[in-house]
């Protein structure tokens, strides 16, 4: 993101008294993105080794082997990889948007009005952000279970639509971004509390809201333990899961190293897009909400 | 990292109903009648939790021949995770019907109560099966909680072109082939006979098990753990002697550098299992044709003992609603020639039932320069000693990881790595409240 606006600046090659720091920013962000981007180019050079090449060539030559490794994982039990895909985008993509809904919701209530048990309510989702949430995974399932829902679809979609630092950071974004006075002035003109949330409060939060789904969504499509535990039918795994029955493939068995590779490599594509479409939206939000506030 | 900690929390919510001890199962002798009027009323339904590949084919053969069982294959991630998962569905009274149980595993799945006693069920093909695998699946009681699927049967294998190479012979001893370890080394730095794995409990419980160690024994109502008993010390210190000596690596099996080693001629030989042939050809294709299989090498000239280092059971669930029709399921997938013919081909696995072993009659395509490999497989079989696992082989496989990774890295006294896995053994089984003999 940051490298569009550097070059930039250098191009004015006036030597200036006002970056004493010179070069060294970009030194720093540089290794930063090396150091990001290493395992990612390992990723997709390793997927294109075959699995002769995979442990015998030099880690960053590539190798000959991508297109029968995309053949073999997508005839891999007759194409279930395409499946675990589908599961993976219905789970990131629900789960981040009913987590969106309910946190937009939740934190323009908060930051607009006043209740009773308000700081109560906000303080238990302050302190729902310190619990990790490995840790409620098992208890999770066991109250899923007694619901009869354990192994659904919705028991990987119902734990993560309640997300508190997502609701956290959309009463901060609501309170920067709703001034009072606009709502004020809507009430005075006969607006219904709902239509105010709608037509005035929710266009003024978009950006917030793309963050939120943003979040969300990749850690959805990265969760591994919750479905692990909940899921047990193999048809609807998401891809963590279901690249990790290739891997564990139990002791006598090979793991299939460059089909989970190459399915790895896959399932980054879609984030990578996503953040593409999407990364406007952000750097408007982050922006936004510091001028505001 | 997660996974381990999915172990752990699965364990911690177990703690309470491992306090059971060893006597579930047997208390509902009825149960199989009553399943048997209900699967009567029309076509049962069971789900069936395993990681053998290709099992959703094998099933289909059995669901074409059995209308009214039908079995839908859930295809799982294998080892310890697989345990774990099972017991916390099952605690959560929500398991499947039939599972995929490593013998290792069994024992913490009874102490659970999480899978049947399928004795009478299981009456008429105990015969199938030879003495020491029969009594991985009854735990030395007079109940019968699985029926053995595949055996891994311990055997060396060796890289025989590189054996001539370096002029040695296939070692017939352990001292033998410490020996061939020096001289190996010596020859050329930067190649060994072979690696000392910390990576691999259930390797070294197979070396263990040739040298006569009993890790646990149910004596009465107490289990007593004896996982420093005297063959294991020996076999730790003679392991721990030669990578001290640093005649013998430390680096793990399975990691990507082990399989590069491998492949370069950098390792010449693999204590394992007879399922070796899938993981070789598939982790060292290059090297297809330049291994053989040789008898483990003996405590003693003159001996012939090997152990067992992995293999698995079907299991039926304690809570299944069907559990006769599950059994019969189980018993037609272990002893039905056409379905042992079909693991043999689709699963690529290695039977444990004796009819089983003996279709296995083509070397497989990475040994063709052995074609007696499944005759010499099946008379290293029939010398494996048999050995009752504990009913928490977890915390023993943990504390062998923790323990000898430190050990190799520091070089130092692998007999105090036993030790430390015989405590943290007898400490968990104090806590989760087994009567312990001493």
């Amino acid at each position: 993101m940051t490298a569009t606006t550097l070059p930039g600046s250098r191009r004015h090659a006036r030597p200036s008294p006002r970056r004493p720091l010179g070069i060294v920013p970009t030194v720093v962000l540089v290794l930063g993105a090396i150091y990001t981007l290493f395992p990612v180019s390992w990723v997709v050079i390793a997927a294109t080794k075959s699995k002769a090449e995979l442990f015998s060539t030099a880690t960053f030559a590539p190798g000959t082997g991508l297109l029968s490794n995309l053949a073999d994982l997508f005839a891999y039990r007759d194409g279930v990889f395409w499946l675990w895909l589908l599961n993976t985008i219905l789970y990131a993509g629900g789960g981040a948007v009913l987590s969106t809904a309910v946190s937009t919701l939740s934190g323009y209530t908060l930051a607009t009005y006043r209740f009773p048990g308000r700081n109560l309510i906000f303080n238990l989702l302050i302190g729902g952000i310190l619990v990790p949430s490995v840790v409620l995974a098992i208890p999770q399932y066991l109250l899923l279970s007694a619901a009869g829902l354990a192994g659904t679809y919705w028991s990987v979609l119902l734990p993560q639509i309640l997300h508190p630092y997502s609701i956290y950071l959309a009463r901060v974004y609501a309170r920067a971004a709703i001034p009072g006075s606009v709502l004020e002035a809507g009430r005075l003109d006969g607006a219904s509390e709902w239509r105010l949330f709608r037509q005035v409060a929710l266009p003024m939060m978009t950006p917030g809201m793309v963050t939120i789904f943003l979040f969300q969504f990749v850690a959805i499509w990265n969760n591994f333990l919750l479905p692990f535990i909940m899921l047990g039918d193999d048809h609807t795994f998401p891809l963590t899961v279901g690249l990790y029955t290739l891997l564990a493939a139990g002791a006598n068995q090979p793991s299939l190293y460059n089909l989970i590779i190459t399915g790895t490599m896959l399932s980054l594509i879609p984030l990578i897009a996503l953040f593409l479409t999407m990364q406007r939206h952000w750097r408007t939000d982050l922006s936004g909400g510091a001028v505001k506030s | 990292m997660r996974v381990n900690r999915l172990a752990v929390a699965a364990v911690a919510i177990l703690a309470a109903a491992l306090s059971t001890a060893c006597s579930g199962g047997s208390e509902e002798p009825s149960a199989g009648a009553a399943s048997q009027s209900a699967a009567a009323a029309g076509p049962v339904k069971l789900t069936y939790w395993t990681w053998v590949p290709n099992m959703d084919k094998i099933v289909a053969v059995w669901n074409q021949a059995h209308p009214d069982i039908q079995v839908t294959v859930s295809k799982q991630a294998g080892g310890d995770d697989a345990a774990a998962k099972f017991l916390t569905a099952a605690k959560a009274g929500n398991p499947p019907d039939l599972v995929q149980a490593e013998y290792q595993m069994l024992p913490s799945f009874v102490a659970a109560d999480a899978v049947a006693d399928i004795k009478a069920e299981t009456a008429q093909v105990k015969g199938e099966f030879g003495e020491g695998i029969w009594s991985l699946v009854t735990l030395g009681t007079d109940a019968v909680y699985g029926v053995p699927q595949d055996s891994g049967p311990m055997m060396l294998y060796y890289r025989k072109d590189l054996f001539d190479k370096y002029g040695i012979k296939v070692p017939k001893t352990w001292d033998e082939y410490a020996e061939a370890a020096r001289t190996v080394h010596k020859k050329n730095p930067k190649v060994f006979l072979g690696t000392f794995s910390s990576k691999d409990p259930g390797w070294f419980a197979g070396l263990a098990q040739q040298a006569g160690a009993q890790w646990w024994s149910i004596s009465g109502d107490a289990w007593k753990v004896a996982v420093n008993d005297e063959p294991t010390k020996k076999v730790a210190s003679y392991w721990g002697g030669l990578v001290k000596e640093g005649v013998i690596d430390g680096m793990p099996y399975f990691t990507p550098e082990w399989n590069k080693a491998l492949n370069d001629g950098t390792l010449l030989t693999w204590p394992s299992a007879v399922w070796g042939p899938g993981v070789l050809s598939s982790n060292a294709p290059k090297a297809k044709g330049k291994w053989a299989i040789a008898p483990l090498p003996q405590w003693n000239a003159g001996e012939n003992y090997s152990g067992f280092w992995g293999g698995s059971s079907t299991a039926v669930a304690a809570k299944s609603p069907n559990k006769a029709a599950a059994a019969k399921f189980a018993i037609w997938l272990n002893t039905d020639p056409q379905a042992l013919k079909l693991l043999i081909d689709e699963g690529a696995i290695y039977p444990a039932s004796v009819k089983g072993a003996a279709l296995m009659t083509k070397a497989p395509d990475y040994f063709s320069n052995q074609p007696d490999f499944w005759q010499q497989a099946a008379a290293i079989g029939a010398t494996a000693r048999g050995f009752t696992f504990g009913p928490d082989v977890n915390v023993t496989y943990n504390a062998y990881k923790d323990a000898f990774d430190k050990a190799v890295a520091a070089k130092s006294d692998f007999t105090a790595a036993v030790q430390s896995m015989q405590d943290a053994t007898v400490a968990d089984m104090q806590k989760s409240g087994f009567s312990l003999a001493q």
